[in-house]
């Protein structure tokens, strides 16, 4: 887990080859609350970084999860229609989508769990 | 920001607390607002509710006061007994809903909303009628505690026989050598009650109620999950200033003698309706959607909306024009661009369960 890489909006990722998997962060996840729906991007559609993609919607509110890079969705995860609550239980079952990357130099520019622990002390 | 007398007893239980009404409130406590919900539909919460105000009206001249105020009818009302109504303006619109219960001939005890209760409480003294006065209880503290258990908790912990007190009646109580007003009514469609209470012996009462291993603590997201599944209006939502009695569906608080109340000749035919929508397609909408007909011409607005904890389902209530409120009818709600199909439904969402209501 520790070459997920994290955004300061609270997304993370890790890479296989040219595929970025994107889910939120433990501390996104605990801000949210109760997870009762996630509404997951089609398969195909192409996104710039920075757009959002995907939205988590707790009982109260819905947050909208943005891509950290460009490219076109090639995988989302469908049990989280069944089980949004599966995003809290670890990456590997809570990922949203996987997202072939038109520039993995994007990835530079993201915190790894060091520099994000770091951010995070910084918001309290 | 205000605080309630409970406010150091919340923030020492973990809550997470947020601003409502300009006070900071609990949201929710270390289960969660799903597992809040739920308890209070099997077992029983206590919310702190202590933001909202409480007055008493009273003198000659309180029932054609309070009958000028709202459009309900006091007249023949009974000692002990409470009427869900609203304050209405010269428009016709609606400045608050309100609890009223008659105390005695010429004494009424009053809950409105903790927004804007002060300018509220201004309203009702510029329309007092003969000798009528009103005073603000800023003193006491408002506690509802809510569910299936609610009873028998309070009768095993404080000793209260409520089993005679019926839904929407009030019974004056003692708890822990404090004067208390009990009534047997709330905001979540179970059964349960509201105890007003001074307000330097709430945290006693409050400690001993969530000691009980029947009882949790209730913030303000469940409180709001809870009384959107039966249809109950949240002001500044669902209705407020530009929204008359008709429009909101709260034709049955209006009393069939009173035709005298402020706004009386405004509140006629009604364009607009409030109704419940359900979504059967995937997804949740939330207040400001788009509600359109099935070919897409916006007909409304959603003022609420919520996954339902109960029913799993997203659900919501809105303002449709009058020709398209029909029950039964489908719609579609505009999310972030996508319109997800639903229909329009009775309320409320979940059967209640309120004293009156069980068989």
């Amino acid at each position: 887990m520790s070459d997920l890489k994290f955004t300061k909006d609270h997304e993370c990722l890790s890479v296989e080859g040219n595929v970025a998997v994107i889910g939120i962060t433990e501390y996104a996840q605990h801000a949210l609350g109760d997870l009762v729906y996630v509404e997951l991007p089609k398969l195909g559609t192409a996104y710039k970084k920075g757009a959002h993609f995907a939205v988590v919607e707790s009982v109260k509110t819905a947050a909208e999860v943005y891509t950290p890079v460009s490219g076109e969705i090639v995988s989302v995860n469908d049990a989280l229609s069944g089980d949004p609550e599966l995003i809290k239980k670890s990456f590997a079952d809570g990922w949203i989508a996987k997202i072939k990357m038109t520039d993995a130099g994007e990835i530079a520019g993201l915190m790894d769990q060091a520099a994000y622990d770091a951010y995070l002390k910084t918001l309290d | 920001m205000k605080t309630t007398p409970l406010h150091s007893i919340h923030e020492a239980s973990g809550a997470k607390m947020g601003e409502f009404a300009g006070y900071e409130m609990p949201l929710y406590y270390a289960d969660g607002v799903l597992k809040e919900h739920e308890w209070v539909r099997a077992h029983a919460g206590v919310f702190d509710v202590s933001h909202m105000g409480q007055l008493l009206m009273f003198g000659k001249g309180s029932v054609q006061t309070l009958e000028k105020l709202t459009p309900s009818s006091f007249a023949a009302a009974k000692a002990f007994t409470a009427k869900y109504t609203v304050m209405t303006n010269p428009d016709g619109g609606i400045v608050d809903d309100l609890i009223v219960t008659r105390l005695s001939e010429d004494v009424f005890y009053i809950v409105i909303n903790a927004g804007n209760k002060y300018r509220n409480m201004d309203w009702m003294r510029k329309h007092l009628g003969g000798t009528v006065e009103i005073l603000p209880l800023e003193e006491r503290a408002l506690v509802a505690v809510q569910g299936p258990s609610a009873e028998a908790v309070l009768h095993r912990e404080f000793g209260l026989n409520l089993s005679e007190l019926g839904y929407m009646h009030l019974m004056e109580g003692m708890i822990e050598g404090a004067n208390v007003f009990i009534s047997r009514l709330g905001y979540t469609g179970e059964d349960g009650f509201e105890i007003s209470i001074p307000d330097y012996k709430v945290e006693e009462l409050w400690g001993r109620l969530v000691q009980n291993p029947e009882i949790k603590p209730i913030g303000l997201a469940a409180r709001d999950s809870l009384r959107l599944e039966m249809g109950y209006c949240l002001y500044g939502h669902d209705i407020d200033e530009t929204t008359t009695p008709i429009e909101a569906d709260l034709r049955w608080v209006m009393g069939k003698d009173n035709k005298t109340f402020i706004g009386a000749d405004k509140v006629g035919l009604p364009k607009r309706k409030r109704v419940g929508i359900k979504l059967t397609d995937k997804g949740i909408a939330r207040e400001g959607a788009d509600i359109l007909d099935k070919n897409g011409n916006k007909i409304g607005r959603l003022t609420s909306g919520t996954f339902s904890p109960t029913l799993k389902e997203a659900i919501g209530q809105g303002y449709v024009d009058i020709m398209s409120a029909a029950l039964g009818t489908e719609v579609l709600v505009n999310v972030r661009g996508n319109n997800i199909a639903g229909k329009i439904v009775d309320m409320p969402f979940v059967q209640p369960n309120t004293k009156a209501a069980k068989k």
